[in-house]
């Protein structure tokens, strides 16, 4: 199945580094979830965005990030969770994916969690509730667990799609 | 040749990197162990050279780089063995070259026979006939040796005492000091005890002396070649502080060429403006930031508004300052991509005289304001409609010479080409003194292609227009210069894809004026920002034909179409923007709303919006660079608040409406 696969690739970079990886860490309606450190940007909070038309529930259109025009998505609305009812003390965390920068609307920012390859655990398969595919990895320190995300994942196009029709 | 010269200008620049490149590559030859890259490498150098020198009609580099490059294509083949003397040979042929080029920089005549005798030895080697023996190669090779031993640093002191003339003869000694610090490190100092009190001081004398101590790699030949032009116009002393090694042969050969060169003419020297070549994305970071520091210096001004008179003076002067020095800030940066019109121009003379030549025409083109300076993309996307314009006023617009002379005109016809600026527009003038559009013909045409109704009667000024409807030709010969129909219509399809508008007026008989007028920079649109909804959003002004508030009974419901509105006698297609965007919250009934007719290609299209905010020009930004495209969105903008607005891409609504037409009838 292309999802294993997928996943099982993913395993395999983290677990090639070996070294230890530092991860952001944020909550986005009491879960805690987790990006690679060296993918982020900035954090900024939220300012009002420019909504693009015709544009997926979840993109929440756009913002000025000095001269650079920043796509925004929510990641609740991206979860099934409902829209974020955004406000000043919420926080858009710029990330760079690929050659893009984008930013991804949450809560708060918690933490900056450090994780050797052994910490690291794979998603857990079989869960056909949720699209899983843009999750990399898990992370279980003491009471915590952290899920680990593959952004490129979560908002290109063609794995969306996918997930839409998982959804349906 | 002069219009010419600015690109000579860029070839003379590259051709000195391109031969100081080859000259690197040479001399990192390793003999016993040739890598192809490396001979590949100088291959490509010579052959540049040669391919630009064939342009400007610069025959004897062209000849010399033509054998340089049968050789290097040669050893690259692996016919000829790369020897030592061979790779001398090649190094003497990069500073003949390099000498070569300089003379052409200077616009003076080569000297018969110059470098002939290297180019034999060449063309011998090439041939694979084992130059070896052959006495002057031995004593090449000990040249090239000794030229490149002399590497090490000299310090020599240089006394120039211009005369008071020396001004006077229109020599400046500012650009020879500039000159002799392209040698090398310098050291000037000025005397001016000579300088006199002021109410007996000439301001036209040159009073000012120099003593200059330079430390350079090069022979005295070069630097008394930097005072070359003043030699007669100044006390000069060129002293080495130690004994100078004796010059070999081949140098002292170039030298006396060199002076014969100058003596033959002694035109100004030609000006070397200097420059660095900068990688766009650079100037664009800094155009991106000077934004945003637009932005928050409007915040900040805003701020002070607030404060009464008097209070925080410090701070309100302060940020005064601030807003004028942000504002020359951007002016400098976006002055950085601009540049003379002069490239697009000069290239226009010679296609004159060719078409002319042709058609057996004489024709005068005359062009002025070449100065003008539009940013590099317009002028990249500026060449093609401007040429195409010229060659339909020689070909169109000016009669042959019986015909003129029949109607009591001067035999030969005049184009003006002329570039101004405008309201923060360039402005570029195309007139000739030729028939001018016969109307009647053009009427005619137009209605027997069905280009327009064949019971319209257009306005004058209408009817000159219709030249650039597509598929218009009324030339009665379809020539291979234009006529072909693919004219007049693609020249204003390329201007409007520059924000620009083109329009031509015509007095028949007397001549045509075309007049395009096109944005200083494609960075930049002049923008109507309208409200939809809670939105806003910025629609091009070059698209807005009007804005109507349409009676209720002027919009029209057609059966599984889009509304139609009635302009006029016009039927024009209704776009709900905010159907289309799915705004909430916006006026959907017309005549409450407005309507902004827009025209894209030939289509026009009303967009209904709820109320126009003002005008503005605002700096394009791509979306796209970091979201995926939006269908009806061509980019968008940073307005003076800080935040995005998008503005709309007129050609896009129209298929983004088409679709949303078919989906409701459905």
């Amino acid at each position: 199945m292309a999802d294993n696969f997928d996943r099982g690739l993913d395993k395999e970079n983290i677990v090639q580094k070996n070294a230890t990886q530092q991860f952001l860490t944020f909550t986005v309606g009491g879960e805690e979830y987790g990006v690679d450190i060296m993918t982020v940007r900035e954090i900024k909070g939220w300012t009002e965005t420019t909504r693009l038309p015709n544009s997926q529930e979840f993109m929440r259109g756009v913002m000025n990030l000095r001269g650079l025009i920043i796509p925004i998505f929510d990641l609740r609305t991206r979860f099934h969770q409902g829209m974020t009812e955004a406000t000043a003390k919420h926080v858009v965390i710029i990330l760079a994916i690929g050659d893009r920068n984008i930013g991804i609307l949450v809560d708060a920012v918690s933490d900056i969690l450090e994780a050797n390859a052994d910490q690291i655990k794979a998603a857990p398969e079989g869960d056909t509730q949720v699209d899983t595919d843009y999750i990399s990895g898990l992370i279980s320190i003491e009471e915590r667990m952290v899920v680990l995300l593959n952004v490129e994942h979560l908002f290109e196009a063609h794995h969306i799609e996918k997930a839409m029709a998982q959804a349906a | 040749m002069v219009s010419l010269d600015q690109f000579k200008q860029t070839y003379i620049t590259e051709c000195f990197e391109l031969l100081v490149d080859m000259e690197a590559y040479l001399l990192a030859l390793d003999i016993d162990a040739v890598d192809t890259e490396q001979l590949n490498a100088i291959f490509r150098c010579a052959h540049s050279i040669k391919g630009g020198a064939g342009a400007f009609g610069l025959d004897a580099i062209m000849n010399f780089t033509h054998v340089l490059e049968a050789l290097l294509d040669s050893m690259r083949e692996k016919k000829v063995k790369p020897s030592r003397v061979a790779v001398d040979m090649l190094l003497k042929s990069v500073d003949v070259v390099t000498q070569m080029v300089r003379v052409a920089q200077d616009n003076v005549a080569l000297p018969d026979g110059f470098g002939h005798e290297l180019l034999e030895q060449l063309k011998g080697l090439a041939a694979g006939s084992g130059i070896e023996s052959a006495p002057i190669s031995g004593n090449s090779s000990d040249e090239g040796k000794e030229s490149k031993e002399n590497i090490e640093q000299q310090r020599w002191h240089i006394n120039f005492a211009p005369h008071e003339t020396l001004l006077a003869t229109g020599n400046e000694p500012m650009l020879i000091l500039r000159e002799l610090e392209r040698l090398g490190t310098v050291e000037v100092m000025a005397f001016t005890h000579r300088v006199p009190v002021l109410e007996e001081l000439n301001p036209t004398c040159c009073y000012i002396g120099w003593s200059i101590v330079l430390n350079t790699d090069k022979l005295e030949d070069n630097i008394r070649e930097v005072f070359e032009f003043v030699a007669d116009h100044c006390d000069l002393t060129i002293v080495m502080e130690e004994a100078k090694p004796p010059e070999d042969e081949f140098v002292a050969d170039v030298r006396s060429n060199n002076i014969k060169i100058v003596a033959d003419d002694n035109p100004a020297r030609s000006t070397q403006s200097s420059s660095i070549r900068v990688d766009l994305e650079k100037v664009d970071r800094l155009v991106n930031m000077i934004g945003e520091l637009v932005i928050t210096e409007a915040m900040l001004k805003a701020q002070t508004r607030e404060f009464t008179e008097g209070q925080f003076s410090d701070l309100m002067r302060g940020v005064s300052e601030l807003s004028q020095h942000t504002r020359e800030l951007q002016e400098a940066v976006m002055a950085v991509r601009m540049q003379p019109v002069k490239s697009i121009f000069s290239r226009m003379p010679r296609i004159v005289r060719d078409i002319s030549a042709q058609l057996g025409k004489e024709i005068r083109l005359v062009t002025s304001g070449e100065n003008t300076e539009v940013d590099k993309t317009v002028i990249e996307q500026l060449g093609d409609p401007l040429t195409h314009m010229i060659r339909n006023s020689v070909d169109h617009g000016i009669e042959s010479p019986q015909v003129r002379i029949a109607k009591g005109k001067p035999e030969e016809g005049t184009i003006h080409l002329s570039a101004s600026h405008r309201g923060g527009r360039i402005i570029i003038e195309i007139r000739d003194d030729g028939a001018g559009i016969n109307r009647a013909k053009v009427l005619a045409k137009a209605r027997e292609k069905g280009l327009i109704a064949a019971d319209s009667m257009p306005s004058d000024e209408e009817c000159d227009n219709l030249i650039f409807l597509p598929g218009f030709s009324t030339a009665d010969v379809v020539s291979n210069i234009s006529g072909r129909g693919v004219g007049m219509d693609v020249v204003r399809r390329n201007i409007q894809g520059l924000g620009g508008i083109v329009q031509v007026t015509t007095n028949p008989g007397k001549g045509s004026l075309f007049t395009v007028s096109l944005p200083l920079t494609l960075a930049i649109l002049d923008g109507m920002i309208v409200r939809v909804g809670a939105e806003n959003y910025i629609i091009p002004i070059t698209n807005i034909i009007e804005t109507l508030r349409p009676k209720s009974d002027h919009v029209k419901r057609v059966e599984g179409h889009n509304d139609v509105i009635n302009v006029r006698g016009d039927f024009v297609t209704v776009v709900y923007l905010h159907r289309i965007f799915n705004v909430t919250e916006a006026e959907s009934d017309p005549s409450k709303a407005l309507i902004v007719l827009v025209e894209s290609g030939q289509k026009k299209m009303g967009l209904v919006v709820d109320e126009l905010i003002g005008q503005q020009q605002v700096v394009i930004k791509s979306l796209e660079s970091n979201s995926d495209p939006v269908a009806g969105v061509s980019g968008a903008t940073i307005l003076g608040d800080g935040r995005v607005s998008l503005i709309l891409d007129i050609d896009g609504l129209k298929s983004l409406c088409h679709g949303h037409a078919e989906l409701e009838a459905a």
